[in-house]
């Protein structure tokens, strides 16, 4: 049953009708459709699967401010390189916040001036790192969305059960629905539909984003992450648009739930409160952030590591303190924040522009050597882009293809990361 | 192998449907994706069975799997596409 969400053929079928439909909606807007992908999974599978390619022409694929790494602001990348700094401690994250590029340094570089800076795949073995090291200081990156907030939330709560005294969470955990609010608020964003990230609703469920079509009149659906998922979604959602119906739709059914995981909403408000946090590209959101309670405060690194700031911006509460412009003034400011020269990441997170069009892009921004985080991590942007459309020049030549099913096929088989 | 470790290792952070093989503690379950076992956290989604699926994220299951659905909107993709070749015979 799984493999069938991956068959090659049904894909090649489906993209067909998802053409002919995008087709028949291009010619009636007398431009090509603009979609937005939310989520960074989505904008690896619609570049990986050669799906971006297929459909360009009638359909422009925009990526959105879904990769919880590139949205992570330069003054938090800062702020972890300066824990990574503090004798004793070690920094365990993600591996891609690893090579993300602060003004001076990045994770990467003070581990080979000796710092500590351990790659997990969960927080749960962050978790067992300080259960296994009682003289480290381990702090955990808690970056992430909804659907890593609560498993962040079910590590702390383990911790309090074991009464672990060198464990600690740097939440920079932020909430999709308020960026998406910010997103559609600042009223620069064209696009006619929204694919929504089936994992972060996997735990708010679909209706937490039903403001989307009910405020701004724009679609919605919520899409999984194999190649049927996707392109059975951006059906749905081609449909949606054609009739002019602004609903949001739960198109991830077998997964999602339309109020979503209550366990895991409940477990991110046990342990989390939300308030204003900071996003690159964004400024500060309101109500966008989670913060660890203060029941939990010896596990919350800011309040631990107090003082521990980078040079330039010292003081504890990093996260909450309002820097750029809020959303609430409008505009976007990027305040104090030290953005990297001629990265235009944060234009990209607004689904202003696409990689291309950015100056740096492929000549002093790749994967080898990234300017920006929507390089480094393998849910940006920029990185995708560069992976799988700059080194296809097939892909033309396959979009102009009558049928389009041959090339469609084999694009569809590796989605197999 | 690189290659094969990266791809698993991907599979349990994005998200790829597990199957559980065994419960050996409340909390917690051995999955299987792509042959490779791996112990995760069932602190989100409550009870399970070996058999069932669950999507899993960073070491942790955020959902069970309702492979019914999945089945139902196949079946509707099945009926569409025979249709069309019905019609076009
Ligand atoms: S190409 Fe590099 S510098 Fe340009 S927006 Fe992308 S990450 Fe930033």
């Amino acid at each position: 049953m799984l493999k069938r969400l991956n068959d090659p053929q049904l894909g090649r079928e489906m993209i067909r009708k998802v053409r002919e439909r995008a087709a028949r909606l291009t010619e009636r807007l007398g431009r090509a459709v603009t979609l937005m992908e939310v989520c960074g999974t989505h904008t690896m599978a619609v570049s990986g699967t050669g799906l971006r390619g297929l459909l360009s022409g009638l359909v422009e694929l925009r990526s959105g401010p879904g990769c919880p790494v590139c949205v992570t602001p330069a003054r938090d990348i800062e702020q972890i390189i300066a824990f990574a700094r503090l004798s004793g401690v070690t920094v365990a994250t993600f591996g891609d916040m690893v090579r993300v590029p602060g003004a001076q340094s990045s994770l990467e570089r003070e581990r080979a001036g000796g710092a500590r800076v351990q790659i997990v795949y969960s927080p749960a073995d962050a978790l067992q790192l300080a259960r296994d090291n009682p003289r480290w200081e381990v702090i955990f990156i808690g970056v992430g969305f909804e659907t890593t907030a609560p498993l962040a939330a079910v590590s702390i709560k383990q911790a309090a059960e074991l009464g672990l005294t060198n464990f600690s969470i740097y939440s920079v955990h932020k909430l999709v629905p308020p960026v998406m609010g910010a997103l559609l608020g600042a009223g620069d964003l064209k696009v006619d539909g929204f694919i929504l990230p089936g994992h972060v609703c996997a735990v708010t469920g679909s209706r937490a984003f039903a403001f989307i079509g009910e405020e701004y009149g724009i679609p919605a659906v919520v899409a999984g992450f194999t190649p049927v998922d996707i392109l059975d979604a951006l059906y749905v959602l081609l449909d949606l648009i054609q009739a002019g119906d602004h609903r949001v739709v739960n198109g991830y059914r077998w997964v999602v739930r339309d109020d979503g995981n209550l366990k895991a909403q409940r477990a991110i408000t046990d342990c989390f409160y939300t308030g204003d946090a900071a996003w690159r590209g964004f400024g500060v959101v309101e109500g966008s952030g989670l913060f660890i309670r203060d029941q939990y405060a010896q596990y919350d690194a800011t309040q631990k590591f107090a003082g521990a700031g980078p040079a330039s911006v010292a003081g504890p509460g990093l996260a909450t303190e309002r820097v750029g412009k809020s959303t609430t003034t409008g505009g976007f400011g990027t305040g104090d924040f030290l953005e990297p020269r001629g990265c235009r990441c944060g234009e990209l997170l607004r689904g202003l522009i696409t990689p291309p069009d950015c100056a740096l892009f492929g000549g002093k921004c790749t994967p080898a050597s990234p300017a920006g985080p929507c390089m480094v991590s393998s849910e940006g942007a920029c990185a995708a882009y560069y992976r799988y459309v700059t080194n296809q020049p097939r892909l033309p030549g396959v979009v102009n293809a009558n049928s389009g099913a041959a090339g469609s096929g084999a694009g569809c088989r590796k989605v197999e990361l | 192998m690189q290659f094969k470790k990266r791809r698993t290792v991907a599979a349990m952070c994005l998200g790829i449907p597990a199957m559980v093989v065994e419960v050996p503690e409340k909390q917690w379950a051995v999955i299987e994706v792509e042959g490779v076992r791996r112990k995760v956290g069932l602190h989100l989604v409550g009870e399970v069975a070996p058999g069932d699926y669950l999507m899993v994220h960073a070491g942790f299951a955020v959902e069970k799997l309702e492979l019914a659905e999945a089945e139902a909107r196949l079946a509707i993709w099945k009926e569409l596409l025979d249709f069309e070749r019905a019609e076009e015979a």
